[in-house]
């Protein structure tokens, strides 16, 4: 027994040596790539391998080729505490990338958290996300900050003075982004005429379009998906209505204007970032994205290569795949991105701007970037 | 006193544990094993308590994750209060125990609710009003804001553990054991039989089917608080439609009727859907294929289709191991 345990011990040791001189590091991925949101799991994969990919050609970080483990969540909490317990426990990675929909990310950051791992949710835009702890980090703008831009859009550009939201009652997304876009736009001087609910999976939406359009709004914030968006615009429009539609970066999708059509023209949408603006980093990411992938990347893609680029430049910054000194470089990291300029507030969500981008004539066009 | 002997069933349960415990301080398996291992204890419960409905009473359910949900709600809601009120209280792991039972008895309540009515109904119809029941608790989840509505209940407190977790499923593979081995769950299986006859012979079938429903129920909700307590979480889509499917799946591989088939199917299950993310990583990377996680699942279904062809009773068709069977005393 004595012998055996010594055998064990000493396996352990190699083992431990062996590691610690390894010439690559491993960098984790999660995200729901099966599942009701497989394609935002899709796009947030193809762009974590991205960002590694171009790091890898440039001769990797801190001398070391980065190795990949990605891992499917299923959308699931369950499975996301699983897998963010694989990612640490099993494989060993250094940092994660993870993952996109909030409540998996809930599940999964105490982990991260307990076991001192830092880790970027590209997407998860509940602010609870990153209360967990001080390693927990994302990319993306939350919920409160997406209202607020649209406020701050619909009051000073369209001046609009009226404003009625309608939202699903069953999804926490589009109830959190309408609660604050009427926060902000009445903290602006604007009134909220009309805030109206929706059962989930409905669709006719007549009774809540008739109920707002008693009060004359000038504009109308739906923060419905874009397949909702689509019905909802549809219908407000055989219901007389002319004015301009909101939404937030759940309109992004091709598919909006194949479904909305004529009933979308003269809608506006806050976004992370806008794949035909012209800054360098955003014509580098399309140009690769297509090359490898034969598609225009989404937002999704955009934010996981950033989330990637961000957690590399910490480990580059830092020095060392220790866990503590990584996340003191990611608080204090300042770095031009695909979705803008990128800093961290005292909360770890990014200080950036929100591209609005303009349904024109059938196409996503670019509009305008608004500060917060 | 010659004949009083340690219960075969205990005994092996103490040499697991022991074993797991020890693999599991001396880093042989890791805190993503044990992680499994912990979820395929609760899927145990889950799985041994909906075969006391489907498999040992013979009524089809179709809301087994409902009852979760109550008892995840239940007692998360007591445990995130607590924690509020008294963190680091030094009795913190008591209150949590008093909170998964009380979550576990909130669940057994809603199963005799759901029971009494419900239960007149056979076959088809019972499995739809109970899939239904499955989907009016998660829209009420979704709708209630006190519970976090569609946001999901947040800050639970980590307190499930594998001592905990194991004890919990320990106990509900005896109590259906032994219920099933009394009169109670003779009266049970007769209904399962044929209820015509059961009742004929004096067997009072509603009695005994609200009965296997509530028991059943209070499982499940105890395995709900487990699970909240191990993922700090709990959220309205975890305790839909396909999670009660997953569980009836893990009763009809393992076979109805039988606690060893549950918990071999439980642990099998969990594991194979765990061990495939690495047998296809390393395939993947050993062959160069482009296969990534999205091809998991579909194996998984397969592997499962492959068990229904060639053992269409389950792994274990309604028989026993012998460590499951009560030993009769000698005189």
């Amino acid at each position: 027994m004595k012998q055996f345990l010594s055998i064990m011990l000493l396996a352990v040791v190699l083992l431990a040596v062996s590691c610690g001189q390894s010439k690559e590091l491993i960098l984790g991925g999660v995200g729901p790539v099966t599942g009701e949101a497989a394609t935002f799991g899709d796009s947030t994969k193809k762009g974590f391998l991205l960002a590694v990919e171009e790091w890898n050609a440039k001769g990797g970080v801190l001398g070391k080729t980065i190795k990949t483990s990605f891992a499917d969540d299923k959308g699931d909490p369950a499975e996301g505490a699983t897998v963010y317990t694989k990612l640490i426990q099993q494989d060993k990675v250094v940092a994660i990338i993870g993952t996109v929909m909030s409540k998996v990310t809930l599940a999964g950051a105490p982990i991260a958290q307990a076991a001192k791992i830092p880790m970027i949710s590209p997407t998860s835009t509940n602010e609870k996300v990153t209360l967990v702890g001080d390693y927990i980090f994302r990319a993306c703008f939350i919920d409160p900050f997406q209202g607020t831009v649209g406020a701050k859009f619909a009051f000073e550009d369209l001046k609009a003075k009226k404003a009625a939201a309608i939202f699903d009652l069953g999804n926490d997304y589009t109830k959190g982004l309408s609660e604050s876009f009427k926060k902000a736009f009445e903290a602006l001087g604007g009134t909220v005429v009309a805030f109206e609910g929706h059962p989930s999976g409905a669709t006719d939406f007549k009774a809540q379009l008739t109920k707002i359009l008693e009060g004359k709004p000038e504009v109308l914030y739906i923060s419905d998906y874009y397949n909702d968006v689509a019905l909802i615009a549809k219908q407000a429009r055989e219901l007389g209505y002319k004015g301009p539609l909101l939404g937030g970066d759940g309109w992004d999708s091709p598919d909006l204007v194949k479904l909305g059509g004529e009933a979308v023209e003269n809608g506006f949408f806050t976004n992370h970032y806008a794949p035909d603006a012209t800054t360098p980093e955003v014509l580098t990411f399309v140009k690769n994205y297509k090359a490898k992938n034969n598609a225009t990347p989404d937002a999704l893609a955009a934010l996981a290569y950033d989330a990637t680029y961000l957690m590399l430049t910490a480990i580059k910054n830092a020095k060392s795949t220790d866990g503590a000194k990584i996340r003191d470089a990611l608080a204090a990291i300042d770095l031009v991105c695909v979705s803008g300029r990128v800093k961290f507030d005292a909360n770890r969500n990014p200080i950036k701007s929100a591209a609005i981008i303009e349904i024109k004539g059938g196409k996503q066009v670019y509009r305008t970037t608004v500060n917060p | 006193m010659r004949n009083l002997r340690f219960p075969r069933l205990l005994a092996y349960a103490v040499a697991f544990y022991a074993v797991l415990q020890l693999l599991a301080v001396t880093g042989v398996f890791n805190g993503y094993i044990m992680h499994i291992v912990n979820q395929s204890l609760i899927y145990v419960i889950l799985v041994v308590s909906l075969n006391l409905i489907n498999g040992i009473s013979g009524q089809f359910s179709l809301g087994h994750m409902g009852f979760a949900a109550v008892g995840a709600y239940v007692s998360g809601t007591l445990t995130t209060i607590i924690w509020k009120l008294a963190p680091d209280n030094p009795a913190a792991i008591v209150l949590f125990i008093a909170a998964v039972i009380v979550g576990g008895a909130a669940a057994a309540l809603v199963g005799v609710l759901i029971g009494f009515p419900s239960l007149r109904l056979k076959g088809d119809y019972l499995a739809i009003v109970t899939l239904g029941f499955g989907e009016i608790i998660r829209t009420m989840l979704n709708n209630i804001d006190y519970v976090g509505g569609p946001r999901g209940l947040l800050g639970i407190p980590k307190f499930s553990n594998f001592t905990v977790i194991f004890i919990a499923a320990f106990l509900t593979i005896v109590v259906v054991r032994n219920l099933v081995q009394s009169s109670h769950g003779r009266a049970m299986l007769s209904i399962r039989e044929n209820e015509l006859a059961a009742e004929l012979v004096g067997v009072n079938s509603t009695k005994y089917k609200v009965l296997a429903f509530a028991i059943g129920a209070f499982f499940a909700g105890i395995a709900g608080a487990l699970l909240a307590h191990l993922i700090q979480i709990a959220h309205p889509t975890q305790y839909g439609f396909m999670g009660s499917v997953l569980v009836l799946i893990m009763v009809y591989a393992g076979g109805v009727g039988s606690i060893t088939g549950s918990v071999i199917a439980a642990f099998g299950l969990t594991f194979l859907s765990e061990g495939l993310r690495i047998v296809i990583d390393s395939l993947a990377a050993a062959t160069g294929l482009p296969i990534g996680g999205e091809w998991r699942m579909v194996v998984y279904a397969l592997l499962l289709i492959f068990i229904m062809l060639f053992r269409t009773e389950g792994l274990m068709g309604n028989k026993e191991l012998k460590i499951m069977v009560i030993e009769e005393r000698k005189a």
